[in-house]
């Protein structure tokens, strides 16, 4: 399991504004190791929104997203106390999913 | 008493099952768009998520650093002010496979996202949006490169 996602998200009026870091290697498949070796790919497929358990976001990456990647968008009409749930799934079926409270 | 052959066959007979179950991670994602990833342009990306020829607009915007010192980390955001979006495209033209990340977009999110990308060398980066009615739109930024983020 990898490590937890770091989650703030912030209200301003009816929108929130939500920024996700999450901990991933983000391996692209073309680099090669010291041997001369290919490293396998190893990066976030697919990622997914919820606000109050319903999804509002999905997102699909390929292996060019930066390592450790970042994530910042816009919910209308989340309030403070809200649920922000994020969820990712990786290239080798590993998947993370944490929540934040809307402050 | 089991030889490591015996061993070695087993596990290959498990394997092969577990990859006909599909439980092998090559085939964790069904619904991840493999032939858009793999696209080396942008007109073949957009196609194969089933859109059609996009055209330059002033209401898609892509915004950026205008020099990336280092090409591993280079912020950009998407964004349109147009209603109606259901999915915006980030792409980086020069990178081996163009397409970064695909957003499939609510009308509870406003269109307006943020993300870091990789990228090898200086190139021009297209914010795509595609509509409900079918349009697709693009804007493009050149973002210049010092130091390349694919393993340089």
């Amino acid at each position: 399991m990898a490590d937890p996602m770091r989650i703030r998200a912030q209200a301003a009026g009816d929108k929130t504004t939500v920024r996700v870091l999450m901990s991933h290697e983000m391996e692209t498949g073309q680099r090669k190791d010291a041997a001369g070796k290919v490293i396998p790919a190893w990066f976030i497929q697919e990622v997914t929104a919820t606000h109050n358990g319903k999804t509002v976001l999905t997102a699909d990456w390929g292996p060019s997203i930066s390592k450790n990647p970042f994530l910042q968008f816009v919910v209308k009409g989340a309030k403070a106390g809200d649920k922000i749930g994020i969820t990712w799934v990786d290239n080798k079926g590993d998947k993370r999913t944490d929540e934040a409270t809307v402050s | 008493m089991q030889t490591r052959r015996e061993m070695l066959a087993r596990s290959a007979t498990v394997a092969g099952l577990l990859a006909a179950a599909g439980f092998l991670p090559t085939s964790a994602l069904a619904a991840w768009p493999q032939a858009a990833f793999d696209a080396k342009t942008l007109a073949d990306a957009v196609k194969a998520l089933g859109g059609s020829a996009p055209v330059e607009s002033k209401d898609v915007s892509i915004t950026g650093p205008d020099i990336a010192e280092n090409g591993a980390v280079v912020p950009v955001a998407c964004a349109t002010t147009l209603p109606g979006v259901k999915r915006l495209l980030v792409l980086v033209e020069k990178n081996p496979n163009v397409l970064a990340a695909v957003f499939n977009v609510t009308d509870a999110i406003e269109p307006n996202l943020s993300t870091r990308t990789k990228m090898g060398q200086s190139s021009n980066v297209f914010a795509v949006a595609m509509m409900g009615d079918g349009k697709v739109l693009f804007a493009s930024k050149e973002i210049k490169v010092t130091l390349g983020g694919c393993g340089g």
